[in-house]
């Protein structure tokens, strides 16, 4: 497919558009946080507690006076960089397993899947509890260790693609020719996993920000005073009748976020492959 | 058949050790000496030196594995370094509640998205379908610790119907099993959908009209019949998400079951009750997949065969 | 001509697709008598498959029949209520597709699909059971007690090929369509499939109706042949007659480009340009844009059906001289 036909039919797939400019507005707050939030994200003032939405306060104040409109705004930093991370963790291990598990085959795969399928079974949120016991609580380690049991999916799914491209006529011919495994990996099989890898990674975005913030919500990823939408979540329920707001938002944003996310995975999946 | 179960089995334990290996090597990984946290630091060295001998920390990392596991295995996962309990029983009393809610949000998410999911099928493109679909995917992308909150709002506060904390009774159950379940409908649905859709075009199902079979059979035993194993299956593999899951959500509703125990006990780093908890998921969850892979090959004559064919 | 078993006038069948109406059977028309075998030939797409599909009313949505008759026995299938034709489906009429592997069902034993076709005559289960290992053996499944308790996917694609024969012969129809019956199976299987066929209609006096791209198939068991291009039956009559005095230039460009084992060199013929897009067709003949005998008005008007022969039928304008 010529970057162009792609590019118009990407034009064309509303859910893409719709979904990409979601995506774009939670990038802009994310850049250009500084000028678009009002109010410093940690700036208290104990006097404006518990205020609900005003002019100045767009969507009021949490217990310790913060707008919370800036805090959402600036929180979207943190969504992102989870999103990243966990994007670039999956993939880059998903890929790389399932490259070689699925190109070499024989004893190679049976190693690799069964380090697949052992990862597979670990329990999801689990891991990352133990790492947190032991090392504290942070954002970053509750992210690579969700990252680093979430790979599987996309390493399945990269081995069977290999799989049936590594036996395409032309590959085979590319052998015949005396191509280098390398080689073969890079041109043919790599490009055509592109695809379904971009798709499966934006898909799978919105459940690792979830859940990632869920943990900060625990307590347990990032801590007071970051603005993490989980965090802010939890910092909300002791406030449930009083600032019903505070607990509110976070979880429009996480939704708006999530929904951006998943129209620009399906809107993919449909230009890149309609049969998926 | 039998074969298959018990490799599936064996590689389920394979599974459990690695774990526990990984398990206890982040445990390993852990800053300070285990023996100042628990003894009185006002103790002689040569004291804690004897304390240290008697819980076996100054044997070598694997000799303290395989006792860790032996005693494991015995059924004696060491005592909460908090309240002194041993670590079964406060597993012992809260595994049953964490069961309770994820069992019940399995049961209640797949009586209600499979018709729901044949519906759409046989709607497919219609209204009916496209509703169905938007509307389930799009409560999967509610986060259900929010979706929590938001009940007890309204249904605990406001207007206080339903109790919002702890268990008094089966009244309890109903705002957690909400907000556990609605959140995976979606995926249930879109698979039960979609199988549908693709076994109506399978060249079988041609074969079975052009045998003469009426609508009815068809449908019944030749659609539905190859339609629902991949459900069935996902329906094994899904719990232990949902008991994962309900980490997060016991803690919104007070709900007494491990979520809750796991989470104090990771504020205090209490070791012993984290890798207590740890170990019975990982349990359960490779429990739930060897089921979900035996059920799968008890339905499909052809994972059976594809599985004792790799096993030779 | 009377006492035909199958008269098919003027068929036509549309598919609704996003980007348009396909015409995929264009005006096809042609009959199939008692314990004669009649051969459909065509490139892939030509609306073989479709016109199959047509008799026995299981044409996938989104297509539809939207004009013409199928006259079985002298009935209009195309006019019966949707239950009455089922009755005729696996009774009367029977179908066989082209990869057994995908049109049995994997999850019920071999013996259990043929017992299931054999139960809606309305024996018992026992009854049934018997009867389809007895068809079973007709069609030469060896090991047959065995193999009718085996899964699909645990026999050979010949043995499949049978099962699903057996299958559909279960209960004794009087026309059997055959799609591609052989094209996913081994040369040397093909031929054991072929005499198969040959052998339950010497048995039954079963008309069989087999659609294939081979025409060494036809060659071997075709009593008439069919020769469609486009959605269009451009050419049929007798075998040998065909064979000799093609008429149509499709059907001798298809002639031509056979491989023979005579002592002539040269280069394989083939046919130059590729089958049009069924959704734009190009005006007048289908065939016309490759066509090395084209007129002026082949590009304009659609040729009519014109008989050359005794039962040798052409849609040609080359003909109306």
């Amino acid at each position: 497919m010529n970057p162009k036909t792609l590019v118009q039919s990407a034009a064309r797939n509303k859910m893409l558009v719709v979904g990409t400019l979601l995506f774009l507005t939670v990038i802009g707050a994310a850049i250009f946080a500084d000028n678009i939030a009002p109010h410093k994200y940690d700036e208290m003032n104990i006097q404006k507690a518990l205020m609900p939405p005003s002019r100045d306060y767009p969507f009021g104040t949490d217990q310790f006076g913060r707008c919370l409109f800036s805090r959402i705004v600036y929180g979207s930093r943190i969504a992102i960089k989870i999103g990243l991370m966990v994007v670039a963790i999956q993939i880059s291990l998903g890929v790389v397993i399932g490259l070689l598990a699925g190109y070499f085959g024989g004893k190679i795969d049976v190693v690799l899947s069964f380090l697949t399928d052992l990862t597979w079974a670990l329990p999801p949120i689990v891991l990352s509890l133990a790492v947190v016991t032991v090392l504290g609580p942070s954002l970053e380690k509750v992210v690579i260790s969700t990252a680093a049991v979430s790979w599987p999916g996309c390493a399945r799914m990269v081995r069977s693609k290999t799989q049936s491209i590594k036996n395409m006529p032309y590959v085979e011919a590319a052998r015949a020719i005396g191509e280098s495994d390398l080689s073969i990996i890079f041109r043919y099989i790599m490009p055509n996993t592109l695809g379904i890898v971009i798709v499966l990674a934006t898909l799978q975005l919105p459940g690792a920000i979830l859940s990632t913030t869920g943990l900060s919500f625990l307590g347990l990823g990032s801590q007071p005073p970051a603005p993490d939408w989980g965090l802010i979540l939890s910092e909300g329920m002791n406030y449930v009748s009083l600032a019903p707001w505070i607990s509110i938002f976070p979880g429009l944003a996480l939704i708006y976020t999530a929904i951006g996310f998943t129209l620009m995975g399906e809107g993919l999946r449909d230009i890149l492959d309609p049969r998926m | 058949m039998f074969k298959y179960a018990v490799k599936r089995l064996a590689v389920g334990v394979l599974v459990v050790i690695c774990a526990s290996v990984l398990l206890f090597s982040i445990m390993q990984l852990m800053p300070g000496d285990p023996i100042r946290m628990i003894a009185d630091p006002r103790l002689p060295p040569y004291r804690l030196e004897e304390l240290r001998r008697a819980w076996g920390l100054d044997k070598p990392a694997y000799l303290q594995y395989l006792y860790w596991m032996k005693n494991l295995l015995q059924g004696n996962m060491g005592t909460s370094i908090t309240t002194g309990q041993p670590v079964r029983q406060l597993i012992a009393t809260r595994l049953p509640y964490t069961l309770l809610l994820a069992g019940t949000a399995l049961i209640v998410r797949y009586v209600t998205a499979v018709p729901l999911g044949l519906m759409a099928a046989v709607g497919a493109g219609t209204q009916v379908d496209r509703i169905l679909v938007i509307t389930t995917t799009f409560l999967m992308l509610v986060p259900g610790y929010w979706l929590g909150i938001l009940l007890v709002m309204v249904f605990g506060v406001k207007l206080r119907l339903l109790p919002i904390s702890g268990f008094q009774g089966p009244a309890s159950l109903v705002l957690p099993l909400i907000t556990v379940v609605l959140p995976g409908l979606g995926g249930t649905l879109r698979v039960t959908r979609s199988e549908v859709l693709e076994t109506v075009r399978e060249p079988y199902v041609l074969t079975a009209y052009a045998k003469g079979l009426s609508e009815r059979a068809v449908q019944v035993k030749h659609v539905l019949r190859n339609a629902i194993i991949p459900v069935t299956v996902s329906f094994f593999l899904d719990l232990p998400w949902l008991i994962s899951g309900s980490v997060i959500i016991e803690n919104v509703f007070a709900w007494p079951g491990m979520g809750r125990l796991v989470w104090g006990a990771i504020q205090r780093q209490d070791v012993p009750v984290v890798q207590g908890v740890f170990v019975i998921i990982t349990v359960l969850t490779v429990v739930s997949n060897v089921i979900g892979d035996i059920v799968a090959g008890l339905l499909d004559p052809r994972i059976r065969m594809e599985i004792e064919e790799a096993g030779e | 001509m009377h006492g035909n078993l199958l008269e098919v006038s003027g068929l036509r069948v549309e598919f609704h697709t996003r980007t348009g109406n396909v015409q995929a059977v264009r005006d096809v028309s042609f009959e199939l008598s008692n314990g004669e075998v009649f051969a459909l030939v065509g490139e892939s797409g030509c609306g073989k498959s479709t016109t199959a599909l047509s008799i026995i009313r299981l044409v996938p949505v989104p297509g539809r029949i939207t004009g013409g008759s199928i006259l079985f026995e002298g009935k209009n299938l195309l006019s019966l209520a949707e239950s009455t034709m089922m009755q005729y489906r696996g009774k009367e009429i029977g179908m066989i597709f082209q990869n057994p592997l995908v049109a049995l069902n994997p999850v019920y034993r071999t013996g259990f699909q043929v017992q299931e076709a054999v139960m809606l005559d309305n024996v018992t289960r026992a009854e049934a059971w018997c009867a389809a290992i007895r068809v079973l053996k007709n069609v030469k499944l060896p090991d047959t007690e065995e193999r009718a308790k085996s899964f699909p996917h645990e026999l050979s694609g010949g043995m499949r090929q049978r099962a699903m024969i057996g299958m559909m012969i279960s209960r004794f129809p009087k026309l059997l369509i055959a799609d591609e019956p052989t094209t996913a199976l081994d040369v040397t299987i093909q031929a054991q499939i072929l005499e198969l066929l040959m052998e339950l209609r010497r048995q039954n006096n079963m008309s069989v109706l087999i659609i294939t791209h081979d025409l060494g198939i036809v060659a071997d068991i075709a009593d008439r042949v069919g020769v469609m291009y486009a959605g269009s039956l451009v050419e049929q009559g007798d075998v040998f007659e065909i064979f000799e005095n093609p008429f149509h230039p499709y059907t001798r460009l298809l002639l031509k480009a056979l491989p023979r084992g005579t002592k002539e060199e040269g280069r394989l013929e083939t046919i130059s340009g590729s089958v049009p897009n069924l959704s734009n067709l190009p005006g007048g003949c289908p065939f016309h844009p490759r066509c090395p005998y084209r007129l002026d008005v082949c590009a304009v008007k659609e040729p009519e059906v014109v008989e050359v022969g005794p039962g040798h039928r052409v849609r040609c304008h080359l003909m109306g001289e």
